[in-house]
């Protein structure tokens, strides 16, 4: 038995009959992250320590019966935009490189009440500006399934760990597809929730109007299970939804027959690869097999959901990121400066690469008086169009399924020259997030032995059908068990 | 439409971000932001006219609550992470000049 690669609820069957401790399924997680990390190097930081202090204490909840919940015990890692307290968090930049948040995110306090493990901090695009993992200013991550090619991203690091099995699970984090691109490029499940689910507090901000925590896991059950325990609402963050959050593997196993799966026209056009283009036939087969209903339906602004979504992103990128100022925290290059601003101007030229400079640039610009209306307010409103889309075909299906990416994982250094042709890999994912609609990413085969990864897009707050719609694919296909060899 | 955005409009947008920029990542910046800027252009195609812009998020309404005092972070925890500090204050060089 390889503890590394149990699921969550196999690793809590084996925790709570006392087959194996916390402590040994911890250190067995350890000591193959430094062993095989080095080669996939999707960690920015490793809390052996910690991990191995939560791991006695988990031990000692199991043994006593109490607060046992499903994550008790279990080793995770956390995308390095989420605040964890006295655990250094970098968002892979070179402004934060030696920041220790003095408080947690509310996700992080949760999955601490949780019992479960914090084993380290993955590497991603630096403030989550990216689709490789290339932009982090530490160092990148790589494919575990081919070393020579990116892991996606931005949670790249988050992916490649989960793939990679260096975690039994991963919270990575969705502004534009950051958990389901990387997640498709890795054979990894992952969620991108209803805006609003999960609290943002803590979470260092992106595109605030955007943003998405969610779990990353080998299976749609135990992404349901992550979910359960991170969703909810928060006096921290008034985005929060109020209403309850259901029992998500309540009804997983239910059958799909019967039920509308929407097949969006735009999303099958020419430029996808022909590997990835027929794992999507393949999937829409098993569900009619499954005695789904396919209909297909149209999302017509679905073009226009790349330009829509860069522009707000840089928008609200150029807002959030002004607080990385070099006075009250992260770092501050105050040689020679004259004055406050100089110290703005050093700090933030020596502190941010290339492509958080080109956004919030292009951000204070979309912003700036005489282009306000043309592109920022432009993109308010066909971003209304966009959800209207939803909406309509929302009211003749139950969940749409689309690709990932048209293609699969490419080589380090392939799009790195060309920063447009870096955001057209993004196209398949980016809408949902300007609609707020929730997407699970699922492995849906191989290309040319890469993964394939294809995703179920929701109604608002109807993640549960998306599990179930997904678990019932994995229940007859077995794309999300298959592991690189490393 | 082709839009060409010069370096003087790059170093403009930079200081606005409080940039520090070098003449020669102007340069850069300014050929790849004329090529993004013309790939966004393309949202001049989509007929907006009585479209109202999406303004807020799915669920946003006013969240009220009472203004009552609750413990926060120290005084002493906060400037952990301060550069500078003096006498429990984050400390800056001079902001209003004395010109």
């Amino acid at each position: 038995m390889q503890l590394t690669n149990l699921t969550i609820r196999e690793a809590h069957e084996l925790l709570t009959t006392k087959k194996i401790s916390s402590v040994e399924l911890t250190q067995a997680m350890l000591d193959r992250i430094h062993d095989v990390d080095k080669k996939v190097k999707s960690y920015v930081t490793v809390t052996d320590d910690l991990a191995l202090e939560q791991a006695k204490q988990a031990d000692e909840r199991i043994a006593k019966g109490e607060n046992v919940t499903p994550l008790t015990g279990i080793p995770f890692s956390m995308k390095d935009c989420i605040s964890t307290r006295d655990v250094r968090t970098t968002c892979s930049s070179k402004i934060l490189e030696n920041y220790v948040p003095q408080y947690n995110a509310t996700v992080t306090d949760k999955l601490a009440d949780s019992g479960a493990i914090l084993v380290g901090k993955t590497n991603m695009d630096e403030f989550g500006m990216g689709s490789s993992c290339e932009n982090s200013a530490l160092f990148n991550t790589h494919n575990p399934w081919d070393l020579t090619r990116v892991p996606g991203g931005s949670s790249g690091g988050a992916a490649a760990a989960m793939s990679a099995s260096l975690c039994s699970f991963s919270i990575g984090e969705d502004t534009g597809g950051s958990v389901r691109m990387p997640a498709g490029f890795t054979n990894v499940t992952g969620i991108k929730p209803t805006y609003g689910r999960v609290s943002r507090y803590g979470l260092i901000a992106l595109a605030s109007s955007f943003d998405c925590i969610g779990p990353m896991t080998r299976d749609a059950y135990d992404c349901a299970t992550v979910l359960e325990h991170i969703a909810g609402h928060d006096p921290h963050d008034s985005t929060t939804y109020n209403s309850p959050v259901p029992n998500y593997t309540a009804n997983i196993n239910k059958p799909v027959k019967g039920m509308k799966l929407g097949i969006p026209k735009e999303y099958f056009v020419a430029g996808m690869e022909a590997g990835v283009e027929s794992a999507m036939q393949e999937a829409i087969r098993t569900y009619e097999k499954l005695g789904m209903e396919i209909h297909e339906v149209s999302l017509p602004h679905t073009k226009y959901g790349l330009p829509v979504y860069y522009l707000l992103l840089f928008a609200e990128a150029s807002a959030n990121l002004a607080r990385m100022d070099g006075t009250r925290f992260g770092l501050s290059v105050s040689d020679g400066a004259k004055d406050v601003i100089d110290i703005y101007l050093k700090t933030r030229h020596e502190g941010f690469g290339d492509e958080v400079k080109r956004r919030i640039m292009l951000g204070a610009y979309a912003l700036s008086a005489g282009y306000y209306d043309a592109y920022y307010l432009k993109a308010q409103k066909v971003r209304t169009l966009l959800r209207r889309d939803f909406e309509t075909a929302f009211s003749k299906v139950d969940i749409l399924l689309a690709p990932t990416c048209p293609t699969t994982a490419f080589k380090l250094g392939e799009k790195t020259s060309d920063p447009l042709e870096m955001y057209l890999s993004d196209i398949y994912v980016v809408a949902t997030n300007p609609a707020g609609v929730p997407a699970i990413a699922l492995p849906a085969g191989f290309s040319n032995n890469m993964p394939v990864g294809m995703q179920l897009i929701g109604k608002h707050l109807d993640e549960a059908t998306l599990f179930q719609v997904g678990h019932a694919y994995q229940q007859v296909t077995d794309w999300h068990k298959q592991t690189p060899s490393l | 439409m082709t839009q060409t955005i010069d370096t003087k409009t790059v170093k403009h947008v930079a200081f606005l971000v409080r940039l520090g920029i070098s003449e020669e990542e102007a340069q850069t910046f300014s050929g790849q932001f004329s090529s993004i800027i013309d790939y966004f252009n393309m949202l001049n195609e989509v007929d907006t006219e009585n479209v109202p812009p999406a303004s807020d998020i799915a669920n946003a309404e006013n969240v009220l609550r009472e203004d009552v005092v609750k413990p926060s972070m120290s005084r002493e925890e906060f400037l952990k992470n301060a550069p500078k500090s003096e006498r429990g204050y984050v400390k800056v060089p001079t902001v209003l000049g004395d010109e």
